[in-house]
């Protein structure tokens, strides 16, 4: 007799403290109703319960029996704590799902290994690369293979930058809006990369079958010819000997960008768009080199050559000090009505 | 004062570059800290005259210092090779050592005033340091990367000193 009616008021004492306050608010008056839905504690934003709950039961990892016999003693709860339960773990499971995919997108794009397939070259194969770059290869009939790396492109555009470098040293630019160093690579990596986008648009309207991938490639196989002429025109500074290099070598090199488009083009409209816009961009980037980097040697030389002044002076020299023309404050007076006085003077 | 002795000793290993790991392992960032700034401070020009603009020069030599060693670290790893990103990045800033010894020689040297044999003398020794560079931080780096791929690894290597040394070689106070 005595065993059975103990677990009977076992259980009635274990609900006994789960529904103290119940009954204590039953006998409190007739706010029962009220007081009922202050007594759900999980009408908040699930997610703050279960950060409330992962903290609590990191505390709890100390006394885990404790805990144990609490979720025990927690599992008679009735109605109310069953939906509160099923929340949590909805919102367990969210969360844990969000955490999951968070770390997998993370360690997707800050991967730098997406790359690592394109930089897969031997030093061979760059070098045979470099050089089939100018030779144009006439077969068009069936689409000629483009190689997709970026090892090549990639080292060919910082040489590139190192020779304009070189070359703004020389003749002496003078940046005003910037660095020497920032122009310099702000024009080779904007080249390659806004006219490879560019042209890979103009593809997909023509349609060609070439990738983004291989057209950046191809481009900075490219600019191989580019990195020649000015290496060797930065140093000798002879104008038709640059008409001659840029007809040549930059010709070969773009012959063979368009070489590789024609084969991978149908339509004679479509080869003309894309191949014709190619063609001008490639040449005219070489002659936007060396010319806007180079002018400044011209002025000097022409400055050391004659006694004449040349209209436009790059080269800032001793103007010796005149006196004005009368009516006219001093600080008025340029650079360039001084000179025309000194000339006017010295008559 | 373990750190200061850290960083001389590693000075050490970099003027006479032996094949000895002390570089890589333990890596530390103050010593291309000290150099690249040394190296900045000294190409500033004196932007008294109004007419060049000398103002960027510090910004400049900061950026390409530090931009071209984190650009060559990548390389390397997309090579294939195992070296971690930041004992990459302490031997490059390790080597730029001998080219701020040319720099500060530059200097000494431009103060005698400027002039054919000054510059040839000048660009005898930006070019012997050069090769230094190259070579130390060659000797440090080439073990890591697969042996067939040296040449790949090291010719970002050789761009980067050059820009420094053509930095150090055109400078004119």
């Amino acid at each position: 007799m005595a065993t059975p009616a103990a677990p009977a008021s076992g259980v009635r004492h274990g609900a006994g403290p789960e529904w103290g306050g119940f009954e204590e608010n039953i006998q409190g008056g007739g706010s029962a109703v009220i007081d009922m839905e202050n007594m759900d504690d999980t009408s908040g934003s699930s997610f703050e319960d279960m950060g409330e709950l992962h903290q609590r039961l990191r505390e709890e990892e100390v006394d885990a029996d404790a805990a144990a016999a609490e979720e025990e003693d927690g599992e008679f709860l009735g109605m109310k704590g069953f939906k509160g339960q099923l929340s949590r773990q909805v919102a367990d499971q969210m969360w844990q799902a969000g955490k999951r995919q968070a770390s997998r997108a993370f360690s997707l794009y800050a991967n730098i290994d997406i790359l690592r397939p394109y930089f897969d070259v031997e030093p061979a194969q760059v070098r045979s690369r470099l050089l089939e770059s100018m030779i144009p290869i006439k077969m068009v009939s069936f689409p000629q293979k483009v190689a997709g790396e970026l090892y090549g492109p990639l080292m060919l555009v910082f040489t590139l930058v190192a020779i304009l470098l070189h070359g703004m040293k020389t003749s002496d630019t003078i940046i005003r809006e910037g660095t020497l160093m920032g122009t310099a690579i702000g024009t080779c990596f904007g080249y390659w990369l806004g006219v490879s986008s560019f042209i890979y648009f103009l593809a997909y309207l023509c349609n060609a079958q070439i990738t983004m991938l291989q057209m950046l490639a191809l481009l900075g196989y490219g600019l191989f010819g580019h990195c020649i002429v000015l290496f060797i025109t930065y140093n000798i500074h002879l104008h038709a000997l640059f008409y001659l290099f840029w007809l040549l070598v930059g010709g070969l090199s773009t012959l063979r960008m368009v070489a590789v488009l024609v084969s991978r083009t149908v339509g004679p409209t479509q080869r003309l768009l894309l191949c014709g816009t190619l063609a001008a961009l490639h040449m005219l980037f070489l002659l936007y080199l060396h010319f806007a980097y180079h002018k400044v040697v011209e002025g000097i030389l022409d400055t050391l050559e004659g006694p004449n002044l040349p209209p436009m002076q790059r080269v800032p020299r001793d103007i010796p000090a005149v006196p004005p023309a009368a009516g006219l404050p001093v600080s008025v007076v340029n650079a360039t009505a001084k000179a025309i006085a000194v000339t006017l003077q010295s008559h | 004062m373990r750190d200061l002795k850290a960083v001389g000793k590693k000075f050490m290993h970099v003027l006479y570059p032996r094949k000895s790991n002390a570089l890589l392992r333990d890596w530390d960032l103050w010593g291309p800290l000290i150099l690249c700034v040394t190296l900045a401070l000294m190409l500033q020009k004196s932007s008294v005259d109004g007419e060049k603009d000398g103002g960027p020069q510090f910004a400049e030599v900061f950026v390409v210092v530090w931009f071209g060693a984190v650009t060559i670290t990548l390389n390397s790893k997309l090579l294939g090779g195992n070296i971690s990103f930041f004992q990459s990045l302490c031997v490059l800033g390790y080597c730029i050592l001998p080219l701020t010894v040319a720099m500060l020689i530059c200097r000494l040297v431009l103060l005698a005033g400027q002039g054919p044999i000054n510059f040839m003398i000048r660009l005898f020794v930006v070019a012997v340091m050069f090769a230094w560079s190259v070579i130390a931080s060659t000797a440090f780096l080439a073990d890591s990367q697969p042996p067939n791929r040296k040449a790949l690894a090291v010719y970002p290597v050789f761009l980067f000193y050059f820009v420094i040394s053509w930095m150090i070689l055109t400078f004119t106070p």
